[in-house]
């Protein structure tokens, strides 16, 4: 049942991802942009997929601990200064960490339907904190006024301020995530967990602390959106309470869903997808009228992808290499 | 005179939850009886208040815009039952969060083209816009009081169609065991289209009667949602009674949370909900 892309994948994500490697020659500042949000926002619903896709647990405030992590960075950012990545980024997961445990201890001991609302909840608990905040902005968001950098004694390595540094800083990032959640996965912790997406009873009666592993589950999956929020949140230089919201966390949830959850891989896929849809749908020259209310027509697409697309890119993908459907 | 003050926040935090049982009942029960998630339900409040607003500047009425209005949802909750909520009766619950989310986009940006991103407010019918006085200082708005009466006599009617009507005995028979309910012939599609539909009109009624005391505004219904969401959990979901007692507890400490310790009332409520499920995962009258 663990998830090993077959060879023929493999060769297609090779390529895509050599394709990738290709972007900032082109030099066009916008374009390196936009597939940088979609390679990190690729990374954000990977950790989603770790949930849903795995675990068998829909959380629908995902995006809390995002936007946690991008505050984070504006938090401990001097205004005139970078700050180092060397002791931010372990700070940042950390404090992610902490806040998923906690969330998820609470969340967890609930079941489906509640365990959405409960997710739900909490984020927009968070949300609040921010929003209704003097300390980080409030509703207007806050500046990163200077982007992270890495540096080791006197020798500046890393900076993330540089665009196309970033943007091979976030695809290096999604490699090795992906590498390190295929490991995860495929390891007896991972089996656990998908054995619980099955039948939680049954791993329960099998003498296993379900509850931890479902907590470790939710904490790891936090930590990593955290990851994903501290690299968006030097996209832009600007964190806003909405990377908290519950729309970016349905945007995530339809991410998972139009790349195929439980592929790892598929996520990804689906965030450049959904975020190369929605620059379509923004387009004038298309939709004219209707560019300027994109809304609509996303809205649109998400109920056809649920309503007729399934399986995903991902799963259209895995059945093109020859594997019959249904069959993961 | 303290005490005063605290009637009038009580009375308030009353009033809050008496609302807030409306739009709660309708989500709880399309969850009871339809095993249904329903996110857009926040948006049907949206569309309530903005009805109003709409035909109240047509009518000069408040009471005429509500009689015009109910029949408005209620063709909304069937034209979307029959054409987005039916596909989702076999799916599970992820697909539901997805597609009632879909929703949502839409509504949202409908409401944008339709009634603009500005503020608007709805006037007070002129017969209840006095005040009762309460003491020499402090007086009460007779408004907030017929709100009160209004939301119970509705959650009454509730109460009294699922407990004693036979509609109801069909409903509580659909949500207990929906297979033997069809084959005793009693038509199952059709009463889930009722179901949902009076939800969405429970909510835009609830928007409707709360439109002269809030502002109509265009995200209004995503905040009424998420705090619905919180009184079915601690309620336990599918309960209507449990929707009761949750909406009044946290209609009260959200008001006593914002009078008394202002610093930290919007996570008052999630703390309250951290509680009741550490206590029990399922909620007062959920069955896990």
């Amino acid at each position: 049942m663990v998830n090993l892309p077959t060879r023929k994948v493999i060769v297609a994500l090779v390529i895509l991802i050599a394709a990738l490697a290709l972007v900032p020659i082109s030099g066009d500042k916008y374009w390196i942009k936009l597939v940088t949000r979609m390679l990190v926002l690729g990374i954000f619903a990977m950790s989603l997929d770790i949930l849903v896709g795995y675990t068998g647990l829909v959380s629908f405030g995902h995006a809390a601990f995002f936007g946690l992590a991008g505050y984070v960075v504006h938090l401990i950012s001097p205004e005139d200064e970078a700050v180092n990545m060397l002791w931010a980024l372990p700070l940042c997961l950390m404090v992610t960490a902490v806040t998923a445990a906690a969330i998820g201890a609470l969340c967890v001991r609930t079941r489906g339907i509640y365990f959405i609302m409960v997710t739900l909840a909490f984020a927009q608990m968070l949300f609040y904190l921010f929003h209704d905040s003097d300390f980080a902005g409030g509703s207007d968001g806050a500046y990163v006024y200077v982007k992270p950098v890495l540096t080791l004694g006197q020798w500046l390595i890393v900076d993330l301020g540089g665009q196309a540094t970033l943007y091979f800083v976030s695809l290096a990032s999604l490699v090795a995530i992906y590498i390190l959640l295929v490991i995860v996965m495929r390891s007896p912790f991972g089996k656990v967990i998908q054995g619980i997406k099955i039948n939680e009873h049954r791993m329960q009666a099998l003498g296993y602390n379900v509850y931890l592993y479902k907590l470790v589950s939710f904490t790891l999956a936090g930590t990593l959106a955290g990851f994903a929020g501290f690299l968006f949140a030097s996209i832009d230089g600007f964190v806003s309470p909405e990377l908290l919201g519950w729309q970016e966390s349905g945007t995530a949830l339809v991410m998972v869903i139009l790349g195929g959850m439980g592929t790892l891989f598929g996520p990804v896929l689906g965030a450049i997808a959904l975020l190369g849809v929605e620059e379509l749908f923004r387009d004038r020259a298309l939709f004219g009228f209707m560019a300027s209310h994109w809304q609509i027509l996303m809205g649109a697409f998400v109920i056809a992808v649920v309503l007729f697309f399934n399986n995903g890119l991902g799963g259209l993908l895995l059945s093109l290499a020859g594997r019959r459907k249904g069959e993961r | 005179m303290d005490w005063l003050f605290l009637l009038i926040q009580t009375l308030n935090g009353i009033q809050y939850g008496l609302l807030l049982f409306l739009i709660a009942s309708g989500l709880t029960l399309v969850f009871g009886i339809m095993g249904i998630i329903n996110l857009a339900h926040g948006s049907f409040y949206m569309i309530g208040a903005y009805l109003a607003f709409s035909f109240t500047q047509m009518t000069g009425s408040l009471p005429l815009a509500i009689i015009l209005g109910i029949p408005v949802t209620l063709v909304l909750g069937l034209v979307i039952e029959k054409f987005f909520i039916v596909h989702l009766y076999h799916r599970d619950h992820l697909q539901q969060v997805l597609l009632t989310f879909g929703l949502i986009l839409i509504f949202n940006e409908l409401q944008l083209i339709i009634w603009g991103g500005d503020p608007n407010g709805v006037p007070i019918p002129q017969a209840l816009s006095g005040s009762v006085p309460i003491s020499d200082t402090l007086s009460y708005p007779v408004y907030r009081i017929f709100l009160s009466v209004a939301c119970l006599v509705i959650a009454g009617l509730l109460a009294f169609v699922i407990q004693k009507t036979r509609l109801g005995m069909r409903v509580r028979a659909g949500a207990s065991n929906r297979e033997m309910t069809e084959t005793l012939g009693i038509n199952i599609r059709l009463l889930y289209a009722v179901v949902f539909s009076v939800g969405v009109t429970l909510a835009g009624v609830a928007g409707m009667l709360a439109a002269p005391v809030e502002t109509v505004y265009p995200g209004m219904g995503e905040q009424i949602l998420i705090i619905s969401f919180v009184v079915v959990v601690i309620g336990g979901i599918g309960s209507v009674k449990g929707a009761f007692l949750g909406a009044l507890a946290i209609g009260l400490v959200d008001v006593y949370g914002q009078v008394y310790l202002p610093e930290i009332a919007s996570v008052a409520v999630y703390a309250l909900m951290a509680a009741v499920l550490l206590w029990r995962p399922a909620g007062l009258f959920g069955r896990s």
